[in-house]
């Protein structure tokens, strides 16, 4: 069979559609309309089959932490009556440490249920060694891509790491140089096999995270007597915070205030073979956290069930000298060596913190673990390497993404770059205009869109109105 | 250095030459090509590196590539000291009003 990048890319939808096992076309409308809840609904499962499913293989339950010390220097910090309590879900505590093992869990699940031999997932993070163990778990094959070199042959020394945990749990990993056609590569495999594409944007997926807000609306009120006030999610692909949000809806926790946090990497293209080893974040950044807010529909799978703009309340960015300066509290302060990727919502949280009341509660939903490849000290030699200046100052009015990174000097100078929701939703309705080359919808697609925004029907036909002009 | 039958090694091999990659990419990404790196027991019974080459990976699929690595071994590590991040202290964070 042709297996050139033409050929594999036309044959898209029938290796997606026997890949996955899920029958999207149930689920369209009319247009871009499609039913989401009826697909998270038919397509997933409930939260007691998702705690069964990851009871199965160690997954969950992981500890609340109150950040008793950080929260000391929160209040030091703050004025009279403010300082919110922050908590971390320490999610390194799950088998690959981190909380991508609940997005795994359903995923391998439902592929063995379905028969597959093997699961093939296409991933530069947390989310390959969740893969690879939890298919080692249950007795399942893995492949896993990632994207690791630029065309200098030099590997971005935390996806190095990723590879090894992946290899420790007996996958095979395919690596690549910089480029989308990562995509192409995967569905290659994928024919070539005929396993299950362990999508991160399946509905099983997003499925296996909402135990995670479950637990911290659960947890928050045994421990405190009330549900989080606020919630600040890592955002990256939506997944994470899509499935946070639904878990702590499902809890009862309607009133949490959901905040996405990403770090800036505003300014450094992600497909670009010179900015690819000129940053120090993998993921949890605005390259793909602000595309995948915007136009969900983008991912490896027809309909993306991480859709943020129906979820999240607030988006901030944080710089990566903040997120840095955090993991050194957490590691000094705490007792905990944890990160990249939780400590990026931590650094938001201590600044939010600050302005939040005293008896209010904010929780950071993930920790992942840390080593090799991942530890400040690695990523800052790393970033030293490829010329980048690392300095102290402060750290916002200072960061310059692939040229600059600034340590905080104090923790005063922790803050937060807010982008407002609804220049993403203005900015949702652009990519449609874009992307579909029309700007006239129809009724079912006005409300499609004003539910994938949260937005009123009303508002919806003003901002489409606002945008044509 | 020559490599022998069931060796572990690292192959590489070209997916994608510059002009078969996809339309929408960086002009810096455009001039490249979207290489291949997969590790896997070597099923030749002898190869030098840059030899075109056959390898049986860990879940025992069959990929062909030029040898690059004999018995790849991890190269990232936990980095240099970061002086901006020594000087982080409990002392400095709490000017000394904390634990005595």
């Amino acid at each position: 069979m042709d297996k050139s990048y033409e050929a594999i890319m036309n044959r898209q939808t029938e290796i997606i559609r026997k890949s996955i096992g899920v029958d999207y076309d149930k689920f369209e409308i009319e247009g871009i309309a499609f039913d989401y809840q009826k697909m998270m609904k038919e397509a997933g499962y409930t939260i007691a089959e998702v705690q069964k499913i990851q009871r199965e293989t160690a997954v969950g339950n992981t500890p609340l932490v109150e950040l008793k010390n950080i929260n000391a220097l929160v209040r030091k910090n703050s004025d009279r009556g403010k300082g919110a309590r922050i908590f971390i879900k320490d999610e390194q505590t799950n088998p690959s440490g981190s909380f991508k093992d609940r997005r795994a869990s359903v995923s391998v699940y439902r592929a063995k249920e379905l028969g597959y031999k093997g699961v093939i997932a296409a991933t530069s993070g947390n989310y390959g060694a969740a893969v690879a163990s939890q298919a080692a778990k249950r007795g399942l094959k893995s492949i896993i891509v990632q994207e690791c070199f630029d065309s200098r042959g030099v590997g971005q020394p935390e996806i190095l790491e990723k590879e090894r945990s992946c290899a420790a749990y007996g996958s095979e990993i395919v690596q690549t140089t910089v480029g989308p056609e990562l995509f192409y590569y995967t569905l290659l495999l994928l024919e070539e096999t005929g396993f299950f594409n362990a999508s991160l944007y399946s509905p099983y997926a997003i499925a296996g995270i909402e135990t995670l807000g479950w637990e911290i609306a659960k947890q928050t009120q045994q421990i405190t007597g009330r549900f989080p006030d606020v919630v600040v999610s890592t955002h990256a692909g939506g997944g994470l915070t899509t499935g946070t949000a639904r878990g702590l809806q499902k809890a009862g926790a309607t009133n949490t205030i959901i905040v996405g946090a990403s770090v800036d990497l505003r300014g450094l293209h992600m497909a670009s073979d010179n900015d690819f080893n000129r940053k120090s974040f993998t993921t949890g950044h605005t390259g793909f956290g602000i595309p995948f807010a915007v136009f969900p529909d983008r991912s490896d799978v027809p309909r993306n069930a991480a859709r943020v703009l129906r979820y999240m309340d607030r988006y901030v960015l944080v710089t990566q000298g903040e997120v840095f300066y955090m993991t050194e509290l957490l590691a000094k302060l705490e007792g905990l060596q944890r990160g990249p990727a939780g400590n990026t919502s931590l650094a938001a949280a201590f600044a939010l913190a600050r302005e939040m009341n005293e008896d209010e509660i904010i929780v950071v939903n993930e920790t992942e673990y840390t080593g090799a490849g991942k530890l400040p000290s690695a990523q800052l030699t790393f970033a030293k390497q490829n010329n980048i200046e690392v300095k102290k100052g402060d750290p916002i009015k200072e960061d310059k993404p692939g040229e600059r990174i600034v340590i905080p000097e104090s923790p005063l100078q922790i803050g937060y770059i807010e982008i407002p929701m609804m220049q993403l939703k203005e900015s949702y309705i652009n990519q449609l205009f874009k992307r579909l080359n029309k700007t006239e919808f129809t009724r079912k697609e006005i409300e499609f869109i004003a539910e994938d925004i949260r937005e009123s029907v009303g508002t919806v036909q003003k901002l489409i109105e606002k945008l044509r002009a | 250095m020559k490599a022998k039958k069931g060796d572990w090694v690292q192959i590489h091999f070209v997916a994608l030459k510059p002009q078969e990659r996809s339309e929408h990419l960086p002009e810096d990404t455009k001039k490249v090509p979207f290489e291949i790196r997969i590790k896997g027991f070597l099923q030749n019974d002898q190869a030098s590196i840059g030899d075109l080459v056959v390898i049986k990976t860990p879940i025992g699929r069959i990929v062909e590539g030029n040898l690059e690595k004999i018995n790849p071994k991890y190269e990232h590590n936990f980095g240099e000291p970061i002086a901006e991040l020594l000087e982080i202290t409990l002392d400095s964070l709490f000017e000394g009003d904390r634990n005595g």
